[in-house]
This record gives structure tokens, C-alpha cells and sequence, in this order.
């Protein structure tokens, strides 16, 4: 059953390519039909943000939910396209800091950098986010070739800075905890399920 | 329902809020913590009758309708700033009546220094009190507290009423307070109870998160919130998300003139 759904995911590779890109610009469609029809109340703008970025980290945990699903049914055709939609969660986050940036500070650069300097919530979005810039200009196939095992530990900076984003959510927050510890719970069950790839991937850097 | 009322002149030439932005982006947790779920969740909530009770440290405590309340004072109608601990603002022309006005009608007695505001618990009909995950996790009833010389300052108002109509019930129906010159979240909502006390009064937010939210907030661009600057703020006007700038905070929200001397000799980063 695995092998003919592997051949399928093989053969259809473009279709669904296509088809993946589609959904996951939703949440961005859904954002803009939300703000030009007002859902969001009178100034969206920190809905705009937080929006931007619960996607960017939703689909972060699809990212990491697919290494373990494709242990689990025996399907390494699903790696296939754990490239591109890793590349949206750096597309959801730059648009996170954009709107940030733009429509919150108002294109005030020296407030900008001020708030990164003295903001320790800002930095752990920030850290995030650089990693986040790495991994994606890294996702090239022929630096993935070049870079070999350093490519494999930058890319598995990807547990910890998750932890980083769940704090910068938690900090976010002006009151309340649920929602931020229902995402760690989640976090923690999958990072769990790959325990033998977080040891192999801390024990590459003692070599 | 309209409201008939007499004009102030407004301190600064600002220009106005559109009403459909200020009645649509509004922080009442006891309705939600997004911005928009006071006006998706509020629809059921019915102020009236509304009755509230003014009581502690006076000669006589008392028990009012509001109707009987509004029928007696009369409604002014002032255009004040209303900045956000956020970091954003509005211009809304609030229609009401002056505190003092109000609490003069007590007699306070001599021991009394503090007042005490106390918004309805009513978890049937305010489901932030009833779910902790829709309420931010606060504990109810909100409470908030003025100095009694801050309350008795003409700038104090009790609003009844916006743009001219009865108070809708996201923006703090059937009765707020409005404290221009400090952050919006002294300026409670939905009140049933003040009360008089001769010890500074709890404050929800200062309870939730002291190092953040002092007990007197006054709006103050020199003292950052610990998570971010307070020297600028986005004024929500009639420009759209890309048209708007930053404004320059001012100390005490630009009415320094009216309040300065409330905080003479105080130091305001601790007394923030």
C-alpha cells in the first residue's frame, strides 16, 4: 500500500506542488478578504500581525509533523515537499516583521532597530527569524550538496528555534498562557516522537 | 437613542476617530481579549435597567438609577485623546458628565483619598468572566482606582454616551469612566460600584502584571512598557493601514496644563 502511494506521490509530484502552494497562500487570501471586509473590526492591525504569525508557526508544526508521518506509514515520498512548505513558514514569518515594520511602527527604521535592541521578546522573534532566513537561502539543492553535514546542522536549528517562537508568543502576550502552552504540549509531543534525530543532531556539533 | 447635550470646546484640534473604528476595535476582556470580539460578543448584553451604588468612606452611601442620573445632570459633550497602554490612540467625543459632579452628591467624608471603580460581574452575559480562555485569564470583576484629587479633576469624566448617542455596549455601556490623560485601561467600564477608601485601591492590571502597569498610568512617552516604547503611537484617524504615521506621545496625553500639578514632586518612572 505505502509503495503504490509512494509511486503516487513520485508521479504527481508537480500536481501536488501545485496544489500545496495554493493552500497554504490561504491563510494569506484569507487575511486580505479579512481586512478589505473589516472581519478584523475597525483597525486590524494587530490582528494583521498575530495572524501572519500563528501562521507561520502552524505551519511550522506541519513541517515538523511530516518526518515522523513518514517514518510512521513508511511514505518517504512526503520528504518531497517538506522543502516548500518549510519555505512558507519563512514567507508567514517575513510577512510577520513586514507588517510589523509597515503598517505597525510605520516604517520608523530608528524605532525599529531601537525596539530589537532593547526588547527581549523581540529578540527571540528575531533570532528566529535569521535562522529561519538561513535555512531557507541554504534550501538550495546544490548548497545543500556543498554544505553536507553543516547543512544538517543549521537545519536542525529548527527544534530549538520553534521553543524560541513559543517563548516570543508566550512574551507577546499581554495576559493569559493557554493558548501558547496547548502549542508547546504540541511541540514537545513531536520533537519526542524524533528524540534519536535530536540526539544524532546535538551529538554532530561534539565532533 | 441620541442624547441631548451641550458642546465643550476641545482642548486640542485633533481630528475625530471615525465612529465605526472606534466602535469596532476596543479592548473589553470581559467580552474577549481581540480587538474585535467586544462588538461580536456584546450584541446580547443589555444595560438596562442599570442601577449603581456609590458608597465607602461618605456620609451617606447610595444606591442610583441611571436614568434618574441622566435626567438630573446635565450632558456635555467633550472631545478627548484616548491613548492605549498599546501604544495606539483615538479622538472620540464623549458625552456624560464630570465626576466630581457625581461623587459631590455623597459627601465623602474627610478620611477618604482614594476611589474605587468596580465593573459589572455578570457571567451570563460577559463570557471573558465566565472562560478563563476567553477572558485573558484576568480575575473579575475589573477594578480600577483614582487618587481622590485625580477624580475630583475637572478633566474627570463620566460618559454616558459617543458620537452623540448612548454608549454602545463594547465601548462600556450604560457607564465608563474617561481619564484623558492616562492610559485607556483606567478608564473603566460598565460600572456598578464606587467606593470610597482611605488605601490605594487594587487595579486589574496592576494585580496581573505590576512591573508592567503602575497604579496611577498616566500617559508618559519617557517611561517605556517594559515590551515596548511609549514615546510614539499609531493615531487611528480616517487614514487606512499604509496612510497613517506615528505620532509624538505627550506627557500626561498633551494635558499637562490641567493635571501637572496632581504629580508634583513624584517621581514617575517609579510612579508609573
Amino acid at each position: 500500500m505505502s509503495k503504490v502511494i509512494n509511486q503516487k506521490l513520485a508521479a504527481y509530484r508537480w500536481q501536488i506542488k501545485t496544489l500545496l502552494h495554493l493552500v497554504l497562500l490561504c491563510p494569506l487570501l484569507y487575511c486580505i478578504l479579512a481586512v478589505s471586509n473589516a472581519w478584523w473590526g475597525g483597525d486590524p492591525v494587530q490582528a494583521i500581525i498575530h495572524y501572519l504569525a500563528n501562521s507561520a508557526l502552524n505551519i511550522l508544526l506541519v513541517t515538523l509533523c511530516l518526518a515522523p508521518l513518514s517514518r510512521k506509514f513508511k511514505l518517504p515520498g512526503l520528504l518531497a515537499f517538506r522543502r516548500l512548505i518549510g519555505l512558507y513558514v519563512f514567507v508567514y514569518a517575513l510577512l510577520h516583521l513586514a507588517a510589523y515594520l509597515v503598517i505597525d511602527l510605520g516604517l520608523d527604521w530608528q524605532l525599529f532597530w531601537q525596539e530589537n535592541l532593547q526588547r527581549p521578546y523581540i529578540w527571540l522573534g528575531m533570532v528566529a527569524f535569521l535562522v529561519l532566513l538561513a535555512m531557507s537561502i541554504t534550501s538550495v539543492k546544490v548548497l545543500q550538496q556543498k554544505l553536507g553535514r553543516r547543512w544538517l546542522q543549521l537545519h536542525g536549528f529548527i527544534y530549538p528555534i520553534t521553543l524560541l517562537v513559543l517563548v516570543h508568543f508566550w512574551w507577546s502576550l499581554k495576559s493569559g498562557w493557554l493558548e501558547p502552552v496547548l502549542y508547546l504540549a504540541l511541540v514537545i509531543g513531536l520533537i519526542s516522537l524524533r528524540k534519536l534525530q535530536v540526539q544524532r543532531w546535538l551529538g554532530s556539533f561534539s565532533k | 437613542r441620541a442624547l441631548d447635550k451641550t458642546d465643550v470646546p476641545p482642548l486640542h484640534n485633533d481630528a475625530l476617530t471615525p465612529e465605526a473604528k472606534a466602535t469596532t476595535h476596543n479592548n473589553f476582556y470581559e467580552f474577549g481579549t481581540a480587538k474585535d470580539d467586544p462588538v461580536k460578543n456584546s450584541r446580547q448584553f443589555n444595560p438596562n435597567p442599570w442601577s449603581f451604588t456609590i458608597d465607602g468612606l461618605v456620609e451617606k452611601p447610595v444606591t442610583l438609577d441611571l436614568d434618574d442620573v441622566m435626567a438630573k445632570m446635565a450632558l456635555e459633550q467633550r472631545i478627548y485623546r484616548l491613548r492605549c497602554v498599546e501604544a495606539w490612540s483615538m479622538v472620540i467625543p464623549w458625552v456624560g458628565f464630570s465626576l466630581s459632579d457625581l461623587l459631590k452628591q455623597v459627601k465623602p467624608l474627610s478620611s477618604a483619598r482614594y476611589v474605587a471603580f468596580e465593573t459589572l460581574y455578570d457571567p451570563e452575559q460577559m463570557p471573558g468572566q465566565k472562560s478563563r480562555f476567553v477572558g485573558g485569564g484576568i480575575d473579575y470583576p475589573y477594578v480600577e482606582g483614582l487618587r481622590l484629587d485625580e477624580a475630583m479633576n475637572p478633566l474627570s469624566f463620566m460618559a454616558v454616551g459617543m458620537y452623540g448617542k448612548t454608549l454602545p455596549a463594547q465601548n462600556g455601556a450604560p457607564l465608563r469612566l474617561v481619564v484623558p490623560w492616562k492610559y485607556g485601561f483606567k478608564s473603566i467600564k460598565s460600572i456598578v460600584r464606587i467606593r470610597f477608601t482611605d488605601v490605594e485601591p487594587p487595579t486589574t492590571w496592576n494585580i496581573l502584571s505590576p512591573h508592567e502597569y503602575g497604579f496611577y498610568a498616566n500617559v508618559n512617552p519617557k517611561v517605556d512598557h517594559p515590551r515596548w516604547s511609549q514615546a510614539s503611537e499609531r493615531r487611528i484617524d480616517d487614514a487606512g493601514l499604509l496612510g497613517r504615521k506615528r505620532l509624538d506621545t505627550e506627557m500626561f496625553n498633551g494635558y499637562g496644563e490641567q493635571v501637572a500639578h496632581l504629580y508634583k514632586n513624584m517621581d514617575l518612572t517609579r510612579y508609573f
